[in-house]
């Protein structure tokens, strides 16, 4: 007999039943019985042993400051500076590529906002492309935050449209519209983490905590803009084509297993400049600025052109709007 | 062994870390002995647990990219296996409730089977779960005061408690009751009966709040819906009993007693309803999708009859949608009381009908069409399916020693090993062991 899971019940039946047994054994039998629930728990050990054995090089994967590092919002400025090293070298040993990880605050009197430009969109998918690039997305997935749908004129039906397509662009009859994280004021996302791993920043960024993560996919269920990308392995990309301009909560690489999102570029925005699918945008359909400072572009936009948000009706007050020119 | 002096053994043992420890011991050592049958079904489940666990430790290595699951399906077997699962413990209760709130002696007898049972399917549920993490090492991040429990806003932080509450009152209420017969005492009823009665209002609520997962996602219509949760439970009264049903006659065989007519007929007269009730609310959900029409009821015209020609799930729920309506025929059949086939069948199809329809038919439909409308399909991998397999083997392997160990108590024979314990020399002809043959 063999049963492998509560192996260590075995173990204690196994030598209390040697005691008792011989207390009272009066033919051969119980201790042949107790020799063969040995040989039973030992071989089930050792299967079970063989069984899992994949697990232990995982493990060795994984560093004993990786397994006990807190949460982001517990690090100390020498911690988070201790933690930021490590994974440099981290990224070092597993990918051979030299980056900087920064961690760039929130700004006091910054909220961030983003609008797209409906009527000059062309679908030419370069946003998602650089969004791509920028972020160190996994390669072989072409792993991207931005969907783009072409949509049929005439109807804002989402069933409508379609991502894969592949005909020149723009066609006469369609209407392209990029989707991606709408960092919404009430984010059902941020709500549903079990772990607090997910959450919203003084400037409206909705941010992942890659080393916290426990990688449950409960908030890609919750997400309504199909805006979460979880790690389903981890991230291939070739030395020579890592961003090193890396950021702890936006673009460094992310650990297999976890969730990862759109964050407005935040390691370039922070630091005063755009995010990468803006400037790789030719036609100029995207709007990024600070949603508080009056005389900002996107506060330009919201006052004067004809303005919607997706799935308005449930209520998340997004931060990302689609417009068109008047 | 020979610390207390030599006593009658009718005075009952004192409680005592030590003898609860000696009560374990014995009961493991009791557990693990049978007959041929017995050693046959545990290696096969062992042997099916280890593919199960080898699957397991290789998608944690190589990353859950080697299940079926994606970015639009990102919950599958494992959740719906774990919703399953949830509902059999929930319905385990069904048993507890005419025993205690009923006071009905002969279900009073047998009610530990459900308990039992109920402790098998949470830690089969919590497997589950585990199985779908992408970092199962980062468990302890759930686990305060290290960790940082969302809770009380989110639902998952509700159910990851509620659900170790059920468990640990349950395995309190199957402790207690197995050591006390064990001790030869009778067990007090304030140490136990509040527990029971905590237990009742605990399974409803287990599955409510496992509902409340699913319903309160606005972005997704399939599952925000308030049917849900009463769904939940009208399903999970009918799985849960039909389990029972099949274990009872199971050790009736395998312990050599006729026992639990009553109570089967009271689980049946349970299913009756509740299984009519279920029928009932798959019908006005399914009126209130296609009545209406609409985007927002794609994700059931998926299920049930496939969308823009991708029809993954239409074999599985009409499959469901079957075995229920005939379960139910057989059922409502007076020959379910006299034919055990009847029965049997009965529950067979019920219990399996269920486990589709709570399981792959209601998490997928919620992620197809995606929340922008895509339509992308599952099918679990072989590697899900070898993880599925694997904890129900644990799960099956848990309950039949778990009845072992309750049928030994029960039945006199741990006892009897148990008394040197407070009897330096046993009497010579007591172990006639155990001869459990399956
Ligand atoms: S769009 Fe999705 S991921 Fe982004 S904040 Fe809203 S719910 Fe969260
Ligand atoms: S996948 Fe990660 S971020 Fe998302 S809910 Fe689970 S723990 Fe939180």
């Amino acid at each position: 007999m063999s049963s492998n899971g509560p192996t260590g019940k075995e173990g204690n039946g196994g030598t209390d039943g040697g005691g008792g047994g011989c207390g009272k054994s009066d033919c051969g039998c119980v201790s042949r019985r107790t020799v063969m629930k040995g040989v039973g728990a030992t071989l089930g050990t050792a299967a079970f042993a063989r069984a899992i054995a994949p697990l232990t090089e995982w493990a060795a994967n994984i560093s004993a400051d990786e397994f006990l590092q807190r949460h982001y919002k517990e690090l100390s400025l020498v911690d988070l500076n201790i933690v930021l090293r490590r994974l440099e070298k981290e990224t070092k040993d597993d990918y051979g590529a030299e980056v900087t990880i920064s961690d760039p605050k929130p700004q006091e009197g910054v909220k961030f906002g983003y609008a797209l430009n409906l009527s000059v969109c062309n679908g030419c998918r370069k946003c998602a492309e650089a969004c791509h690039i920028e972020n160190n997305h996994d390669r072989p997935s072409h792993q991207s935050y931005i969907r783009v749908f072409e949509m049929q004129k005439g109807t804002m039906d989402m069933e409508q449209g379609n991502v894969n397509y592949d005909k020149p662009v723009p066609q006469p009859d369609k209407f392209y519209m990029p989707v991606q994280c709408q960092q919404c004021e009430h984010p059902p996302c941020v709500d549903v983490c079990p772990v607090e791993a997910t959450w919203k920043e003084p400037d409206g960024i909705v941010v992942v905590d890659y080393n916290w993560c426990i990688g449950c996919r409960y908030c890609e269920a919750a997400c309504p803009y199909h805006a979460r990308r979880f790690n389903w392995t981890k991230p291939e990309i070739p030395k020579e084509e890592i961003n090193p301009d890396q950021g702890y909560l936006s673009n460094r690489i992310r650990p297999q297993g976890t969730m990862e999102k759109c964050t407005f570029c935040l390691h370039r925005t922070r630091n005063g400049r755009l995010p990468a699918c803006l400037e790789a945008c030719p036609t100029g359909a995207r709007v990024f600025g600070n949603l508080l400072d009056p005389k900002s572009e996107i506060r330009w936009v919201l006052e004067h052109k004809r303005v919607f948000i997706l799935k308005e009706d449930l209520g998340l007050k997004p931060q990302f709007f689609y417009f068109f020119d008047s | 062994m020979s610390d207390l002096p030599p006593t009658s053994p009718v005075v009952p043992r004192p409680f005592s870390w030590r003898s609860f420890g000696r009560f374990l011991g014995n009961a493991a050592l009791e557990s693990l002995d049978g007959g041929k049958v017995f050693y046959v079904w545990m290696i096969c489940l062992s042997a099916v647990f280890l593919v199960g666990a080898n699957a397991w430790a290789v998608q944690v290595r190589d990353g859950m990219a080697l299940t079926n699951m994606s970015d639009h399906v990102s919950w599958g077997l494992y959740i719906a296996n774990f919703t399953f699962l949830v509902g059999l413990a929930a319905g385990g209760v069904m048993m507890v409730i005419p025993a205690y709130l009923y006071h009905d002696e002969e279900m009073h007898d047998i009610v530990i089977i459900g308990e039992l049972l109920a402790i098998a399917a949470i830690i089969m549920s919590l497997m589950f779960v585990v199985c779908d993490l992408g970092r199962p090492d980062r468990f302890w991040h759930l686990l305060p005061p290290f960790g940082r429990l969302n809770f009380p806003v989110s639902m998952l932080s509700w159910d990851v408690i509620v659900l170790n509450g059920y468990l640990f009152i349950n395995a309190y209420i199957c402790a207690y009751l197995l050591y006390t017969r064990y001790l030869g005492l009778t067990p007090n009823p304030r140490w136990y009966v509040p527990f029971v009665f905590l237990s009742i209002i605990w399974a409803i609520s287990i599955h409510t709040v496992t509902a409340f997962l699913y319903c309160g996602l606005g972005g997704r219509p399939f599952w925000n819906t308030a049917l849900l949760a009463p769904r939940f439970l009208a399903s999970a009264f009918v799985s849960g009993p039909a389990f029972i049903v099949l274990a009872i006659q199971v050790i009736r065989q395998a312990v050599g007693r006729h026992f639990g007519d009553g109570p089967i007929r009271t689980l049946v007269n349970i299913m009756r309803i509740t299984i009519l009730v279920n029928l009932l609310m798959v019908v006005s959900e399914v009126f209130t999708e296609f009545y209406t029409g609409g985007a927002h009821t794609s994700s059931g015209r998926y299920l049930y009859f496939g969308l823009h020609g991708h029809t993954e799930l239409v074999p599985w729920i009409w499959c469901s949608v079957g075995l229920v309506i005939v379960a139910a025929g057989l059922l409502l059949s007076p020959s379910v009381f006299t034919n055990p086939w009847v029965l049997n069948t009965a529950c067979v199809l019920a219990f399996i009908g269920i486990w589709i329809e709570k399981g792959m038919g209601l998490i997928i439909p919620g992620f197809v069409p995606s929340t922008l409308h895509e339509i992308v399909e599952y099918r679990p991998s072989a590697i899900e399916w070898k993880v599925t397999a694997g904890i129900w083997a644990l799960g099956l392997i848990l309950y039949t020693l778990f009845i072992k160990i309750a049928a030994g108590i029960f039945l006199n024979r741990t006892k009897l090993q148990a008394l040197p314990d407070i009897q330096p020399a046993p009497a010579p002809a007591e172990t006639p062991s155990i001869s459990a043959t399956s």
